[in-house]
């Protein structure tokens, strides 16, 4: 080999060390233009017209929201938000955040849950609801999920959740655990959080409601679980419909312990 | 009118950061609804800031600022108790402006 | 590394780009005279190519362009520019392959640093300028190129 070749593979060696090392993973550079949002997150508008709506007398009753039971008694907020969906007894149910804020509008203030039940997401009360939810999310910020199994219904709830999990079905025989019933998984450039255990702080159950940067929206968690079942070409099994609580509670309960950074920012 | 600004001022050392969110849609006008017909342009046009009443900031957004925009500058000075205020007017001639302490 | 041709033709770009932008009013002649419309409603790339006009845009060290190398959605996107140089008068923020090229524009006085953080939409991959105007005429930029994906499902 002549000198002049050594020099070459020598310079192409240490070139391509280089480049090695400058490269970044597309979820490394991800994690960064994440990190460059995640303080001053659009959420913080949606949290503040929450509190304001939570004190505000509204609906036919023209009352508050300020004895509205979360589950922790009637006005409690802080820390109500990682311990739904749990049963109630007033309403004998398993109900989520929303679920649960539509028994308090109703009791409380009058307004026609049925009728909000079918207004489209980002409008009218349900604008109500994704500020309300955002708000009552971020006062269980940096809390750890606690959700309830005591009760048999709760457990019941569990168990229709993790089947509704595993259901496949629809055009293209898709079920949730499709893309999250196994670690590893990937879907373009997002990492696919395994939602049959546990995947750690501030992901999966843990980071919604989140305010979604693509449409600039907030969205609850029963949006978010409705259009999973959209995205894999089911109809909508409704809001606040039983299988998406169920559901809640699957992945919640799998979720205790991890911290709640809700609401999140996502893409 | 619209909902309000969250402004965040932290002094330190010789100036004061400020971050402000600013709820409003930053329509392009490029966007058409559901039916087809064009959404029309909506946006913050020019965002002013004043420290204790002294106009510090003078911008210009266009419609490809992002929607519920973000800006961060640094004032130079400023201490703890003083007063920022932050205005901006939109493309339709509306107008919002919110006060925060400085921390 | 890159060639002193295509610095020039690089510095051209962004001269053509200010020149379409209407920030050299007195050369360029058919602008319009209100500078916020004209500057934010530019819109073809081909005025890139128009002759130079006004002081030529220079790459500069001493100007700082900051944003992520990949953006998750185009949406959203967070960019930033600042310099340390005395005798700023303005900053501005550019999308290359925006349909409106002008993002931002930051007035520099003695009471503010030239240092501004906002997040922009970018409509596909595309390099980000950071341009300062200075007091004494030069135009000095920095550039960055970011990749806009459209992740998940899409939706």
């Amino acid at each position: 080999m002549t000198m002049r070749t050594l020099s070459a593979l020598v310079a192409i060696a240490m070139l391509s060390g280089a480049a090695l090392a400058q490269q970044k993973t597309a979820a490394e550079a991800i994690a960064e233009y994440r990190a460059m949002m995640a303080d001053d997150n659009p959420a913080e508008l949606f949290e503040a017209k929450g509190e304001d709506l939570w004190k505000q007398k509204r609906g036919p009753r023209n009352a508050t929201l300020a004895q509205c039971n979360l589950g922790k008694g009637p006005g409690v907020v802080k820390g109500a938000f990682v311990e739904l969906p749990r049963w109630f007894q007033d309403t004998g149910k398993v109900q989520d955040l929303e679920s649960r804020l539509l028994t308090c509008m109703e009791t409380l203030q009058g307004f026609d849950a049925s009728k909000i039940i079918h207004t489209p997401f980002g409008t009218g009360e349900q604008s109500t609801i994704e500020s309300l939810v955002a708000w009552i999310a971020s006062e269980s910020r940096g809390m750890r999920l606690n959700i309830p199994q005591s009760h048999p219904q709760e457990k019941i709830s569990y168990e229709i959740g993790k089947r509704a999990f595993f259901y496949r079905a629809g055009p293209y025989d898709f079920s949730c655990a499709s893309c999250h019933g196994q670690p590893g998984k990937r879907i373009r450039l997002q990492d696919l959080p395994d939602l049959t255990g546990n995947p750690g702080d501030g992901v999966g159950f843990a980071a919604w409601p989140a305010y979604r940067v693509s449409s600039g929206e907030l969205w609850g968690m029963q949006r978010r679980l409705n259009d999973c079942f959209r995205q894999q070409r089911f109809p909508y099994p409704g809001y606040t419909s039983e299988v998406i609580i169920a559901l809640s509670s699957y992945m919640g309960v799998n979720s205790n312990g991890s911290v709640s950074v809700a609401p999140a920012l996502k893409r | 009118m619209a909902d309000p600004m969250r402004i965040r001022a932290q002094a330190s050392a010789e100036k004061t950061t400020v971050r402000v969110l600013m709820a409003h849609e930053m329509e392009t006008g490029f966007r058409k609804d559901a039916s087809g017909k064009i959404i029309p342009a909506w946006y913050i046009q020019e965002v002013t800031a004043q420290l204790n009443g002294k106009v510090v900031l003078s911008a210009q957004f266009g419609p490809s600022v992002a929607k519920n925009p973000f800006l961060q500058f640094t004032v130079k000075g400023g201490k703890a108790g003083d007063k920022i205020t932050v205005s901006w007017t939109d493309s339709k001639g509306d107008k919002r402006s919110d006060e925060a302490t400085v921390s | 590394m890159t060639t002193r041709r295509q610095l020039l033709s690089q510095s051209a770009q962004v001269a053509a780009m200010l020149t379409t932008l209407g920030f050299f009013p007195e050369r360029a002649k058919a602008q319009a005279a209100n500078f916020n419309a004209a500057a934010f409603e530019a819109k073809s790339m081909p005025d890139l190519m128009k002759a130079l006009n006004g002081a030529q845009p220079v790459e500069s060290k001493d100007i700082t362009v900051t944003g992520p190398d990949i953006a998750e959605n185009g949406a959203v996107v967070p960019v930033g520019a600042s310099t340390a140089l005395p005798g700023v008068k303005r900053m501005l923020l550019l999308v290359e392959k925006n349909p409106s090229m002008l993002s931002a524009v930051f007035d520099v006085s003695d009471a503010i640093e030239a240092n501004f953080s906002t997040r922009v939409k970018m409509g596909q991959s595309s390099n980000v300028y950071a341009v300062a105007m200075m007091a004494d005429g030069r135009v000095l930029y920095a550039t960055k190129e970011i990749k806009v994906t459209l992740g998940g499902c899409g939706g």
